[in-house]
C-alpha cells in the first residue's frame, strides 16, 4: 500500500511526462521503492541515483529485485510506493532477446522500425555501426548463425539505436564462456568512451561492476535493499587483475556477506 | 527412403498373396490390377481427380483464412476468446454426417457444400495451432518490445506473427492431410463426381481394381497437398539453423 503523501508514479503518467516535456531528471532516481509480486516483497525501500553520463553497476544475490529495478527505471512495472522518475531508458534484456527472423541489421534497427522509419532507413541508420562494433560482414546473418559474444554485440547496438539517454543492461555478459565475457567487458567500456549514456549495469558478477561502473551499488537478498555503495575512483581502461580491482571486488563481495 | 522401400516390400507380399490364390481378386485387386485400372480408367479417374483436388484445396483455403481470422482476434480480444474458443473445440465434434444433408439442401450437389465440410474439417487444426503459436511467445522478447513502446499492432506483426509462424504451419500440414478425408466424406453425402464418389460407385459394381485406383490417387492428392505445406514451409521458416 502506497504510504500517505507519497507519489505514485504510473506508466501512463510517466510516457506523458517524458512526451510533453523535457523529463523531471537527466539520469535516474528511485526513492523509498517498494515492489512486490502478490505476497513476494521484491524490493523494500531501495533508493539509487544515477546522474546523466554516470554508470551504475547493480549487484546482488539472485532474486534480490535487480530485473525489477530495471522494469521500474523502463516504465515496464510501477511501483507500490516510493517514486521513481528517470529520462527515456531502454531494457537490454537478460539473453540477447534477438528476434531469430530478423538479420542482424534489422536487430540492430528495430527501436528505429518501431519508431516508424522505413526499413531501408532503419537499416541505412543500423549500417555504419557494425564496423566499430566488431561486426562488420554479419549484417545480414541471422542471430542463430552469430556467436555468443556477437549477438550481444547485436543486442547491445538495438539498444544504443533506441536513442534513449538512459541504458538498463541485464546481467548482459551473464550467458557467455568467461573468456568471452572479458573480452566483451572490455568492448563495452570502450563503445561507451565512444558513445556516452547513461547506463544502470546489473550483473552478479562483482568483478565485473567495478570495470566497467562508476559505482558499484550493492543490493541485500530479497527483498531488495541498498547495503552499500561503492565508488569507483579508478583510471580507465581498468583491467580485471589490477590490485586496486581486485581489492575493491574483494570489499565488495565482502559487503555483500561472502568472504573473499 | 524408408518409407520407399518399406511400400514396395507390401507391395510385393500383396501382389504374391492374391497370385497364390490366397485372396480373391474380387475382394483385393493385385497391385498389377489397380495399375492396369489407373491407366485404363484414366478418363474417369483424371476429371474426377480434379474434382476432389479442388475440394480439398478450395476448403483449406477458406479454412486457413478464417481460421487465421478467429485466432487473431481471439488473440487480440479476449471477450472473443472466451465467446469463440468452446466453439472452435466444439466444431470438431460436429459428425460431418449430421451436417451434410442440410449443407447439401440448403447448398445444391455442387462445389459449395464440399467446400464447406472440408474447411470444417481443417479449421480445427488450423485455428487451434495458430492461436497458440501466438500466444507461446518468448517472455524476454515480449518484454523488448514493450521496453521500445511496440503498438499492439507492431508487436503482432514484428513479434508474434513470426513466431507464431512454425506451429501455424504444424496446423496446416495436418490441414493438408485431413483436407482429402473431408472431400471423400462430403462426396459420399451427396455429390455426381470426385474421386469419393466414384469408389462408391466402384465398390457397388464390384469394380475393385478401379475403386483401389481412386484409393491410390486420394493418397497421392494427401501426399502432394502435405508436401506443398512442407515446402512453404522450409522456404518461409529460413531462420531456424539447420
Amino acid at each position: 500500500m502506497p504510504a500517505e503523501g507519497v507519489i505514485v508514479t504510473t506508466v501512463a503518467d510517466f510516457h506523458r511526462a517524458a512526451a510533453a516535456e523535457p523529463p523531471a531528471v537527466a539520469g535516474v532516481r528511485l526513492d523509498g521503492v517498494v515492489k512486490a509480486f502478490g505476497d513476494l516483497p521484491v524490493l523494500d525501500g531501495l533508493s539509487l541515483r544515477v546522474e546523466r553520463g554516470e554508470t551504475v553497476a547493480v549487484v546482488g544475490p539472485s532474486g534480490c529485485g535487480k530485473s525489477t529495478l530495471l522494469d521500474l527505471i523502463c516504465g515496464l512495472a510501477t511501483p507500490d510506493a516510493g517514486t521513481v522518475a528517470a529520462a527515456p531508458a531502454t531494457l537490454m534484456p537478460q539473453r540477447d532477446a534477438l528476434l531469430p527472423w530478423l538479420s542482424a541489421e534489422d536487430n540492430a534497427a528495430l527501436a528505429l522500425r518501431i519508431g516508424g522509419a522505413s526499413r531501408a532507413e532503419a537499416r541505412a541508420a543500423a549500417r555504419p555501426y557494425f564496423a566499430p562494433f566488431g561486426l562488420a560482414g554479419f549484417e545480414r546473418a541471422r542471430p542463430a548463425q552469430l556467436s555468443g559474444g556477437m549477438r550481444q554485440r547485436v543486442a547491445f547496438l538495438r539498444t544504443l539505436l533506441a536513442g534513449t539517454a538512459v541504458l538498463c543492461l541485464d546481467e548482459p555478459f551473464g550467458a557467455l564462456d568467461a573468456l568471452t565475457r572479458v573480452q566483451m567487458q572490455k568492448w563495452l567500456a570502450e563503445a561507451l568512451r565512444r558513445e556516452p549514456r547513461t547506463v544502470v549495469l546489473v550483473t552478479h558478477d562483482v568483478e565485473e561492476a567495478v570495470v566497467l561502473a562508476d559505482r558499484v551499488v550493492l543490493l541485500s537478498p530479497r527483498p531488495g535493499r541498498v547495503v552499500e555503495t561503492i565508488d569507483v575512483d579508478l583510471p580507465r581502461p581498468r583491467r580485471r587483475g589490477d590490485h586496486a580491482v581486485a581489492d575493491l571486488a574483494a570489499r565488495a563481495l565482502r559487503a555483500l556477506g561472502v568472504d573473499a | 527412403m524408408y518409407a520407399l522401400g518399406l511400400v514396395v516390400i507390401l507391395l510385393g507380399g500383396w501382389e504374391a498373396a492374391v497370385r497364390g490364390g490366397l485372396v480373391d481378386p474380387l475382394i483385393l485387386p493385385a497391385p498389377t490390377s489397380v495399375a492396369a485400372a489407373l491407366y485404363d480408367d484414366r478418363t474417369v479417374l483424371g476429371p474426377d481427380l480434379l474434382t476432389t483436388a479442388a475440394e480439398a484445396v478450395l476448403g483449406l483455403l477458406a479454412a486457413t483464412v478464417a481460421g487465421a481470422a478467429i485466432a487473431i482476434v481471439m488473440h487480440l480480444w479476449e471477450p472473443a476468446r472466451r465467446a469463440l474458443y468452446p466453439l472452435v473445440v466444439g466444431s470438431q465434434a460436429l459428425p460431418i454426417v449430421v451436417l451434410a444433408a442440410p449443407l447439401i439442401l440448403l447448398l445444391g450437389f455442387g462445389l459449395a457444400p464440399k467446400v464447406v465440410i472440408v474447411a470444417l474439417v481443417c479449421f480445427f487444426p488450423v485455428t487451434v495451432n495458430l492461436y497458440d503459436g501466438l500466444r507461446a511467445v518468448d517472455p524476454e522478447q515480449r518484454k523488448l518490445l514493450r521496453s521500445l513502446h511496440a503498438s499492439r499492432t507492431q508487436t503482432l506483426v514484428l513479434l508474434e506473427a513470426p513466431a507464431a509462424l512454425p506451429q501455424a504451419f504444424t496446423g496446416l500440414r495436418v490441414a493438408a492431410a485431413v483436407s482429402v478425408i473431408g472431400a471423400v466424406f462430403a462426396e459420399w453425402s451427396g455429390s455426381e463426381n470426385g474421386l469419393g464418389h466414384l469408389v462408391l460407385v466402384s465398390l457397388g459394381q464390384l469394380e475393385s481394381a478401379r475403386t483401389f485406383a481412386a484409393t491410390v490417387l486420394l493418397f497421392a492428392l494427401a501426399v502432394a497437398l502435405y508436401g506443398v505445406f512442407a515446402l512453404a514451409e522450409r522456404r518461409l521458416i529460413s531462420w531456424k539453423a539447420p
